[in-house]
């Protein structure tokens, strides 16, 4: 293989960071949602990387990653559903006015 | 040299994408934009020798959740105006922050010495991991179903409609 | 041919009545005269099959030596495999030839006496026919199966069933507190043949850690197998014993309770509070006959220890304890009044002679006394009942009399069932099986000398067969002759054919089946078709004349006084019992009360077990909330109260202290350094005041914003903050 694998580590580190930085300063709870799935999407990366470069004769990795597919779909189902319920309810998705845990 | 270029383009594609994703102050755009990132992942997959994955990350990631995405976005924009500021107070931190973290792992990934094993990928993964899923993975997999099972039940319980009887 | 079909349906039999069952319970509920044709049809087709199979199995040779089976594998754990099926071999055959027969007749019988097409048709006619038929299922599968696991499930099949019976009407209630509801009896029957059956589960786990499988072919029918557990011993604490010891002795403990025997015996008197036809059924016929057939099954076990050291001491139990019930219940039954209540104390009583038979090793002749006992005594039971309905549920005898003219065909059965139970000489089938016991436990006594287990058994089972003659001819008495005492005897009417008609077949039973068992010296060399299908390995008891002459005379002296006694001057309405007068007279009033009362066994075990439980459990409640848990708990408490008040306390001296002194010097400082001081004192104390609130507002509180983003943020700068302390060192 041509490319080393630290490159596509390093893209996937980069790939979740930006992710983080999102999750950390959108204002929008979906925003932060998108934030999230830059993340996991970061996670698929670094799991299919690996099982390239270390194993690639059984399918750890890639399983690994399919679950992972699963997760992530649930999780944004679900997140979603409680986004559009929270709007409902108090009418925003600015996520700075939901400060219900505040003192 | 060829794939050298590939895994470039894609990766731009990919990084630049995220950044316009979180960046980006009208969120339908952002929601394209992370369209357009998925689409980058799945061409780094099949960089990796994984086009099943690539194919289920399209499947997947674009055409179920990106949609999801859409459609919630769709459904709160009363009170979203096109150019309302996306960030929050907090944004320099954060972006101190996550650098930092980036320089961190960069810097991890670099030090260590990830042993080399080039193996070849079996001929047929697809049917393989068929059979692992059924087998050696049995457990996770049937806990997965479960937890689509789990989300699938919490998300409508907790999308429903609120009734209005009043004594509900 | 028709040999192979019938052993290859064999599996069928109990399938009818339980195919039977599901459906009259399911949907037939409000269709009495479908669910008793139902019920009545499949154990009809069960009784053809079987006698189907019985013909079979008799004409084929050699049945002994050779089983029949069949089996499918059923599941599996780990590596092994078990199986379902069927087992034919002469002691099934000679239990199937009884087992769908009786039941027929009582399930015919039911239809009258649950009165069907009457006023007084039972409101859950069907869901009876239902039980009965799960019961016939149970007791069917008993017979035909091919190993202990389906004998240990149709063991508990009818276990069930007999708790549902004997509770059928559970509805009744008594004035009497003293006196047992049906609900009460059924599940004392439950329980304490739970006793036994936690017996036979060790019996059966023991007999699995030792063969590894529990089908017959493996464990009871190996020889390799039988005398490799005669040669192990058992566990340490069943003392000297080898292994086969031990699980026969367990096995039997699972008999001791279904059949009823000392010290279990307690749950079958009360049983009489079913319908007659249960009391028929279960308690006289089938159900506790099983336990017999149980310990017959398992009799290579207890006959290996002989073979290989030739004494036995789990057989001297048996025989200890078939023989004592067999005397013990017997007393009691001369004392007893409800008609039922004699014939129930009468067949734990001849349970303990086919018991003590196989304790002396007499398979041969206990084998055949159970089929004999099955048919007179489901006889008798029926006829009883029949007495009961013509006598609108009147059950006391000393209320009866004079029936004999009123119910001619009950009382010729009940006769021929009495005198079968007697062992009347030469004509009924009591005669021959219970003779044939007697003269084996004769030879046995001969052989061993009088202190032997077979003396003790003889003498026992001699005196009981001339109380069996006695009580038998006082009930006789008490119910058919004389005049009537009671107002609901002066208006019995006999009963219909339906009840009548089961009676006069099983008394055929009764007088002729003792034929097939007659010993070699009178039928001839090789007619003794008993001996040969079932017992054909074991040795035949030879014709002992004087053991003959001596139950014949036991019967007809027994008889013969019990007539004396209670038939030749009928007792007058409102007359005392003979018995009881004479007893007192001799100042043994209180050994009439005690047998009446059946020896007092159920107050006993009402004292020691269940009111001791009731103790123990008020022994852990009181532990727990009044003597120890509470207790210490709040000692606890009010010591750690007793501690923080101290410290309080403490503090206080201390604060107090420090403020008098603080307050002494301040008054001293201040006058001496006056206001500017105090300014001082008070700037410090305002300034950490403010710095305190200060920090508390502005550092303190803004960091709990309530926004999950913060929250996240901070989560990210404290790791990476390890993280670079981790990497730095």
């Amino acid at each position: 293989m041509s490319i080393p694998l630290n490159w596509f580590l390093v893209v996937a580190a980069a790939l979740f960071c930006i992710g983080l930085y999102g999750v950390l300063s959108r204002r929008n709870a979906i925003g932060i949602l998108m934030g999230i799935e830059l993340m996991l999407n970061a996670v698929n990366i670094n799991l299919i990387a690996f099982w390239r470069y270390l194993d690639p004769a059984r399918l750890t990795g890639q399983i690994f990653a399919v679950f992972v597919f699963a997760v992530a779909a649930a999780e944004v189902a679900v997140g979603l559903a409680l986004v559009i319920a929270i709007y409902r309810n108090r009418d925003t998705v600015i996520i700075e006015e939901i400060d219900l845990l505040k003192e | 040299m060829l794939p050298v270029l590939i895994f470039a383009f894609a990766s731009l594609v990919t990084l630049g994408a995220a950044v316009a994703v979180v960046t980006h102050k009208n969120i339908l755009h952002s929601a394209f934009f992370l369209i357009l990132a998925f689409v980058g992942v799945a061409a780094i997959y099949v960089l990796l020798e994984a086009p099943f994955l690539a194919v289920v990350q399209v499947l997947v990631y674009i055409g179920a959740i990106a949609i999801l995405i859409v459609f919630a976005i769709m459904l709160t924009r009363r009170l979203m105006s096109e150019e309302m500021e996306q960030r929050n107070t907090q944004w320099l931190p954060s972006a101190i922050g996550a650098l930092a973290l980036f320089l961190v792992l960069g810097w991890i990934v670099y030090s260590a010495g990830w042993p080399a094993h080039e193996g070849a990928v079996p001929a047929e993964p697809i049917a393989l991991m068929g059979q692992e899923l059924l087998t050696t993975y049995l457990v996770p997999f049937e806990i997965a179903s479960v937890l689509l099972l789990a989300a699938l039940v919490g998300a409508i319980l907790i999308g429903r409609e609120k009734e209005t009887r009043s004594a509900e | 041919m028709i040999q192979e079909f019938f052993f290859n349906i064999t599996w069928l039999i109990p399938v009818f009545p339980f195919l039977a069952f599901v459906i009259i319970i399911i949907f037939t509920q409000d269709n009495p005269k479908l669910s008793h044709s139902l019920s009545i049809g499949s154990i009809a087709l069960s009784w053809v099959i079987g006698w189907g199979v019985v013909f079979s199995a008799v004409a084929k040779p050699h049945l002994g030596e050779h089983p029949i089976s069949n089996t499918i594998p059923w599941f599996e754990t780990g590596t092994k495999v078990f199986n379902i099926g069927y087992w034919i071999d002469p002691l099934m055959a000679v239990a199937l030839f009884m087992v769908p027969f009786v039941c027929l007749m009582i399930f015919i019988y039911s239809v009258g006496y649950m009165g069907y097409g009457t006023d007084e048709q039972d409101p859950n006619y069907s869901r009876f026919f239902g039980y009965i038929a799960l019961f016939a299922t149970g007791m069917l599968g008993l017979v035909i199966s091919e190993n202990l696991l389906t004998l240990f499930m149709s063991w508990e099949i009818m276990g069930l069933c007999s708790y549902l019976l004997i509770g059928f009407w559970f509805q009744k209630n008594y004035p009497d507190p003293k006196k047992i509801t049906p609900r009460q009896a059924g599940l004392k029957a439950f329980l304490v043949t739970k006793i036994g059956d936690l017996f036979l589960m060790l019996g059966i786990i023991y007999l699995y850690s030792q063969a590894g499988s529990l089908s017959y072919a493996d464990t009871l029918f190996n020889h390799d197998f039988l005398v490799r557990l005669a040669e192990t011993p058992a566990l340490p604490i069943f003392g000297g014993w080898s292994a086969a010891s031990a699980i026969a002795a367990l096995f039997f403990g699972g008999a001791v309770g279904k059949s009823a025997q000392f010290p279990l015996h307690v749950w079958l008197p009360d049983a009489m509070e079913g319908p007659t036809p249960v009391s028929a059924l279960i308690h006289a016929a089938t159900m506790v006959s099983a336990g017999v057939f149980l310990v017959a099954r398992i009799f290579p076990i207890l006959n290996i220890v002989v073979e290989i050291e030739h004494h036995n001491p789990a057989m001297g139990l048996i025989a200890f304890i078939g023989a004592f019930t067999a005397i013990f219940s017997s007393i009691i039954a001369v004392a007893q009044n409800d008609i039922k209540g004699v014939l129930a104390f009468s067949t734990v009583s001849q349970l303990g002679y086919m018991i003590a038979a196989l304790g002396i090793g007499a398979y041969v002749a206990a084998t055949f006394h159970l089929i004999t006992h099955a048919f007179f005594k489901a006889l008798l039971f029926m006829s009883s009942g029949s007495v009961i309905i013509g006598c609108h549920h009147e059950q006391d005898m000393m209320e009866l009399g004079g029936l004999r003219d009123k119910m001619p065909k009950t009382f010729w059965a009940f006769l021929a069932g009495g005198l079968a139970l007697s062992g009347f000489p030469l004509v009924t089938a009591g005669f021959w099986s219970k003779d044939e016991i007697l003269a084996h436990a004769w030879e046995e006594f001969l052989h061993y000398g009088t202190a032997s287990w077979p003396f003790f058994v003889w003498l026992l089972l001699t005196i009981a067969a001339f109380l069996t003659a006695f009580y038998t001819a006082r009930q006789i008495s008490l119910t058919f002759l004389g005049k009537p005492r009671g107002h609901h005897a002066e208006h019995a009417h006999e009963t219909p054919n339906t009840m009548t008609i089961p009676l006069l077949l099983l008394a055929f039973f009764a007088i002729t089946l003792g034929w097939l068992g007659i010993p070699e010296e009178i039928s001839g060399h090789g007619n003794n078709f008993w001996h040969h299908f079932v017992g054909h390995e074991y040795p035949s008891t030879p014709l002992s004349l004087p053991v003959m002459l001596l139950s014949s005379g036991l019967a007809l002296g027994g008889l013969g006084l019990g007539w004396l006694v209670y038939g030749r001057k009928p007792l007058e309405a409102g007359q005392m019992d003979p018995l009881q007068k004479t007893l007192e007279k001799i100042r043994l009033g209180w050994l009439y009360k005690a047998m009446q009362n059946r020896f007092y066994f159920d107050e006993l075990y009402q004292a020691i077990f269940i009111n001791g439980a009731i103790k123990l459990a008020e022994i852990f409640y009181n532990f727990d909330y009044h003597w120890v848990v509470d207790p210490i708990v709040n000692l606890v408490a009010r010591i750690s109260r007793g501690i923080s008040g101290f410290f309080s306390q403490f503090d206080e001296k201390i604060i107090d202290g420090l403020v008098n002194l603080t307050g002494l010097s301040g008054v001293k400082l201040s006058d001496l350094g006056g206001i500017t001081d105090l300014k001082v004192v008070d700037g410090i104390v305002n300034g950490v005041a403010e710095v305190t609130g200060w920090i508390g507002a502005n550092v303190l509180r803004p960091i709990q914003t309530g926004k999950l983003q913060n929250y996240l943020l901070i989560l990210l700068i404290s790791m990476l903050a390890i993280i670079g302390v981790y990497l730095v060192y």
